[in-house]
């Protein structure tokens, strides 16, 4: 990393931001390539105040329909809207959306300074943003030099600044965290929050549920281009995790009969060992005793939010 | 109107802040009055040893140009890296999130590219001309002899043009590999005297840079001379005007069509 790690919120804020009610609805969207399915009648509105996770796997149609929302993909059908608008009828957009997509979108033979000053000349956004949003995102010691010598995180952070850099309302980012070291990742969430806080519109895509659970308020999950879930992300947490009893013993079909015969159900996991939701590791040591069976792990567990997103989208297929 | 005019401001932009786009415009300028001087020079040399015959159809304007036709290749790479670095580097989805309105982002581009074309074209055609008839010494001519000034307009027009009909083709193409891969090669045929050769004349010679040749001349050859061609220097330009109009309005199509 270079040029270190700049505090958001220790920037100065001189004017307060505009436009608190502006959402994100996507109606019925589709995107097909030929027989392929991308996307199949998505609808969903994104809030703001919050930052709303996009979450899905590899390949679910997530990056489809950002780029339909701005507008670079022609949906098959439905619509994206912004403000009641589609994104092409925005005048003068980077005022009022800011976008950062996968891929870095500069001219490797450009400097980094550069790049951000023909943005700003595009919206007639003052070129001092520039400056701006390279000290927000730690460019400002890189700001001269040219775009190919640039990491991945380095690619990352200036396509941050340039979402940044009209000081919109709407940000919609594209897998922000990819490329980022730890210190990166941290940063990224507290801005993400951050600038929802504010009362902008944040709508953010993951493929990493455990990160989003730490980062959104809100979220919109999919699969194989359809809808799987649209919720709090408390919400999701609650319904999706699960608590279960894991037991080693070198005699496990004993064990299985015995727990059988108290009417706990029991299913065994890959590594061999039994797992239980129907009772307590208590419950479970007292039968092993009663029945002098040899355990050597007794342990109550949560399935990770990864299990439970996995098990989501898994089903979808 | 204005955000017209954003647009136009920020492809101005972009075109000085990459090396690549500011070498080939010095490097056509370079190559075009370069050459005119060291082709010049050596028809001065050579001029006594010529026959009658070769003496009567010698033609000191187009001396001067000779080298701006292998200038063109650099101005062709102009637009096409102008253009086509907007895919072969992604900036393009930057582009249409800043400028969404396909039709405003394109039309900036190209006339921000023709407008600095246009400029470059300009000096350097003036600049060739002139390196040449300077080098030719008592065989030069003046701006004020017959056709002098209408070859030297028309080769600052025909540098320009195949600069915008790069760019046109750089957005058919959609990227940088393919357009200088076919029209570089091409155009240095070309230069060589592609258009001369019997069997591919009746067609080469309305490709864009032959009618070139014909604009910039001001002796026209006999029907029996390789050089000669079906047409003269105003037909050659309206066949050059179709070739760029084509070429623009077929990136058009392509960039409002496909996705980005």
């Amino acid at each position: 990393m270079v040029g270190g790690i700049v505090d958001f919120r220790g920037l100065p804020r001189d004017r307060p931001v505009p436009n608190v009610n502006r959402v994100i609805e996507v109606r019925n969207l589709s995107k097909r390539y030929g027989e392929t399915v991308a996307v199949e009648d998505l609808s969903f509105t994104v809030r703001p105040g919050r930052v709303t996770g996009f979450l899905g796997p590899n390949g679910a149609g997530k990056s489809t329909t950002m780029r339909m929302i701005l507008g670079l993909d022609r949906p098959t059908g439905g619509r994206a809207l912004i403000d009641g608008e589609p994104f092409a009828r925005l005048g003068e957009p980077l005022r009022r959306v800011g976008a950062l997509l996968e891929t870095t979108a500069a001219h490797g033979g450009r400097r980094a300074r550069d790049h951000l000053r023909w943005l700003a000349r595009s919206n007639r956004i003052p070129e001092r943003r520039a400056a701006e949003v390279l000290r927000m995102t730690g460019l400002e010691n890189v700001a001269r030099r040219r775009v190919k010598g640039f990491s991945l995180g380095m690619g990352r952070r200036l396509g941050l600044a340039a979402a940044l850099l009209g000081d919109p309302a709407v940000l919609l980012l594209d897998e922000p965290l990819n490329g980022l070291d730890p210190q990166g990742i941290l940063w990224m969430r507290n801005l993400m929050r951050e600038l929802a806080a504010e009362g902008r519109t944040v709508f953010v895509s993951s493929h990493l549920m455990g990160e989003m659970a730490l980062t959104a308020d809100h979220l919109v999950v999919i699969a194989r281009g359809r809808l799987l879930a649209d919720t709090t992300a408390a919400a999701f947490v609650a319904a999706h995790s699960r608590a279960y009893v894991r037991i080693r013993t070198p005699e496990p079909e004993r064990m299985r009969d015995v727990l059988a015969g108290a009417g706990i159900a029991v299913g065994t996991a890959p590594d061999g060992a039994l797992e239980t939701e129907g009772a307590e590791p208590a419950r479970i040591g007292e039968l092993a005793a009663a029945h002098g069976l040899v355990v050597h792990e007794v342990s109550a567990l949560e399935s990770s939010l990864e299990e439970a997103f996995m098990r989501l989208t898994g089903e979808a297929r | 109107m204005s955000a017209a005019r954003a647009a136009l401001r920020a492809e101005l932009l972009k075109l000085r802040t990459t090396r690549s786009t500011v070498w080939t415009l010095v490097l056509t300028f370079v190559l075009s009055a370069g050459l005119a001087l060291l082709v010049g020079l050596s028809m001065r040399s050579g001029f006594d040893r010529m026959a009658p015959d070769a003496r009567a159809a010698f033609d000191p304007v187009l001396i001067s140009f000779y080298g701006l036709m292998i200038g063109e290749i650099a101005v062709v790479a102009f637009g096409v890296l102008f253009v086509g670095s907007e895919y072969t580097s992604g900036m393009v989805l930057a582009s249409l999130t800043a400028v969404p309105r396909r039709g405003v982002f394109y039309g900036a581009k190209v006339l921000a590219g023709a407008l600095t074309a246009a400029g470059l074209s300009l000096v350097t055609g003036f600049a060739a001309f002139f390196a040449g008839q300077a080098a030719l010494g008592p065989h030069g001519v003046s701006l004020g002899s017959a056709g002098a000034l209408r070859a030297t307009l028309l080769a600052c027009v025909h540098l320009t043009l195949m600069g915008v009909f790069a760019m046109g083709v750089a957005a058919i193409a959609r990227g940088t590999a393919l357009p200088l891969g076919i029209m570089i090669p091409l155009l240095f045929l070309d230069s060589q005297g592609l258009g001369n050769v019997p069997g591919i004349r009746t067609v080469a010679q309305y490709l864009p840079d032959q009618v070139g040749f014909v604009m910039m001349r001001t002796v026209r050859p006999d029907r029996s001379s390789v050089g000669y061609r079906g047409f003269g220097p105003w037909t050659g330009l309206g066949v050059l005007l179709l070739w760029t109009a084509a070429a623009v309005v077929g990136g058009y199509l392509v960039l409002r069509r496909r996705d980005a």
